[in-house]
């Protein structure tokens, strides 16, 4: 019976949700949570042991959380092993991708996640790691537990792996030769293509090239001396009636609030509507995310010419970036119209 | 957001947690803040500690803005 070991958060752990997020990682023996499933779908192979870290321990200490995990995990025998699914969570998808890039690494075995196509996570990690095609929730746990789990039995008993399309993962920007079976050389193969192409018919390239949006770094400000710059926020600052009625997640609305006869944001006035981290701290303190105080402070000490009257807010927590994109362009026309000339973005 | 509020043509500064994912994603000019629920201020620490902390890093955003760069830029913070 050959081994594997599941690696989830402290939500998927059912240690508790965000205002666990800073939960330390552990190892625990046998099976929770997800693991049952993933337990299940193997064939020839049993989960035996289940990682469990906080998100935010991931993300804001991950040479510990690796570190110590990585500690968990020497000496155990293991031929394989998964992380996640992650779904469309950003900050589980950096976990996953991290721990299973650490682990294959360290041990020298097959490392397998899953995630949905927007995850920041598959970007970052699908070249070190296998990321399987994912739902956006955990509706679909099942049926992504069901894909990772098939590809890891394919793997243990040996079986032809075919490409990152064919099996259903992140292509890893790895090109392998691969025979045919149709045995049709490359040359009627090309040529093929290129008549489609000139008929104007659907073709599909062998070596897809891809591609990255980058945008053009725009010029510094020449004078911040006399530049008015604006705050936006994807952290659900808010005040505390929430007007827009801007949602705790999946966010497709967004405000502007003026704060331009404030020197700080109070609590009680402001709150954060954001769903995915504790809020407390931010409620207690809003500053702690739109920095009015600070701000305020320079535009006295001059370094800067104004703080523009408003601030932009919406939540950034399973949030297409569909949508996100159209919030910014709407939010541009405000700040155009404003005359900004520099923009400070606080993510959470 | 970023992307496209500096598409528009405004020079932007992310501060943010996960750097890697902002680095990823395309943001051009990062300033690091200190955690996910409160990027600006620990409540563990005093309010003077948050307040130094939150006004060196919030001046190193603005700085950041006011330099000119050849490729993305994660700006060193001191506190």
């Amino acid at each position: 019976m050959k081994k594997a070991i599941l690696y989830i958060n402290q939500f998927f752990g059912q240690i508790g949700g965000e205002d666990k997020a800073d939960f330390e990682p552990e190892i625990r023996e046998g099976l929770v949570g997800p693991a049952m499933a993933l337990n299940k779908y193997l064939k020839d192979a049993e989960v035996t042991h289940t990682i469990i870290c906080g998100d935010n321990f991931m993300g804001s200490n991950e040479k510990e959380a690796v570190g110590r995990i990585l500690g968990f995990l020497e000496g155990k025998e293991f031929d394989i092993f998964f992380a996640g699914p992650a779904f469309q969570a950003g900050r589980y998808g950096n976990a996953c991708g991290v721990i299973c890039k650490a682990v294959k690494e360290k041990f020298n075995v097959p490392a397998i996640t899953s995630m949905h196509v927007e995850n920041p996570g598959v970007e970052m990690f699908k070249k070190d790691v296998y990321i399987f095609k994912g739902g956006n929730n955990a509706g679909r746990m099942r049926r992504d537990m069901k894909i990772m789990a098939d590809f890891g039995n394919k793997i243990l008993n040996g079986e032809e792996l075919l490409w990152a399309d064919a099996e259903g993962y992140y292509g890893r920007g790895k090109r392998h030769q691969v025979w045919l079976e149709s045995k049709e050389p490359a040359a009627k193969r090309v040529v093929k293509m290129l008549i489609d192409k000139l008929n104007g018919e659907k073709f599909q390239t062998e070596l897809p090239i891809p591609k990255k949006d980058m945008v053009p770094i725009a010029s510094a400000i020449k004078d911040l001396s006399k530049a008015n710059i604006a705050v936006v926020t994807s952290g659900g600052i808010v005040p505390v009636d929430n007007p827009d009625r801007i949602q705790s997640a999946s966010a497709t609305r967004w405000g502007r609030y003026d704060y331009s006869k404030m020197d700080r944001l109070e609590a009680g006035v402001f709150k954060t509507i954001h769903a995915g981290f504790d809020p407390a701290a931010a409620n207690a303190d809003p500053n702690v995310i739109v920095p009015l105080d600070a701000l305020r402070a320079y535009e006295k000490e001059g370094k800067i010419g104004k703080l523009h009257e408003y601030f932009y807010s919406t939540v950034g927590t399973g949030t297409t970036q569909g949508e996100a994109a159209r919030m910014a362009k709407e939010i541009v026309e405000y700040l155009k119209e404003a005359k900004v000339d520099g923009v400070i973005l606080i993510s959470t | 957001m970023v992307k496209e509020i500096e598409r528009a043509g405004f020079p932007i500064v992310q501060m943010c947690n996960l750097i890697p994912v902002a680095t990823t994603v395309g943001s051009n000019r990062i300033v690091p803040t200190i955690s996910i629920p409160y990027p600006l201020g620990n409540p563990a620490d005093s309010k003077e500690q948050q307040w130094k902390l939150r006004y060196h890093r919030v001046g190193v955003a603005l700085d950041a803005l006011a330099t000119d760069i050849k490729e993305p830029t994660v700006f060193k913070v001191k506190i």
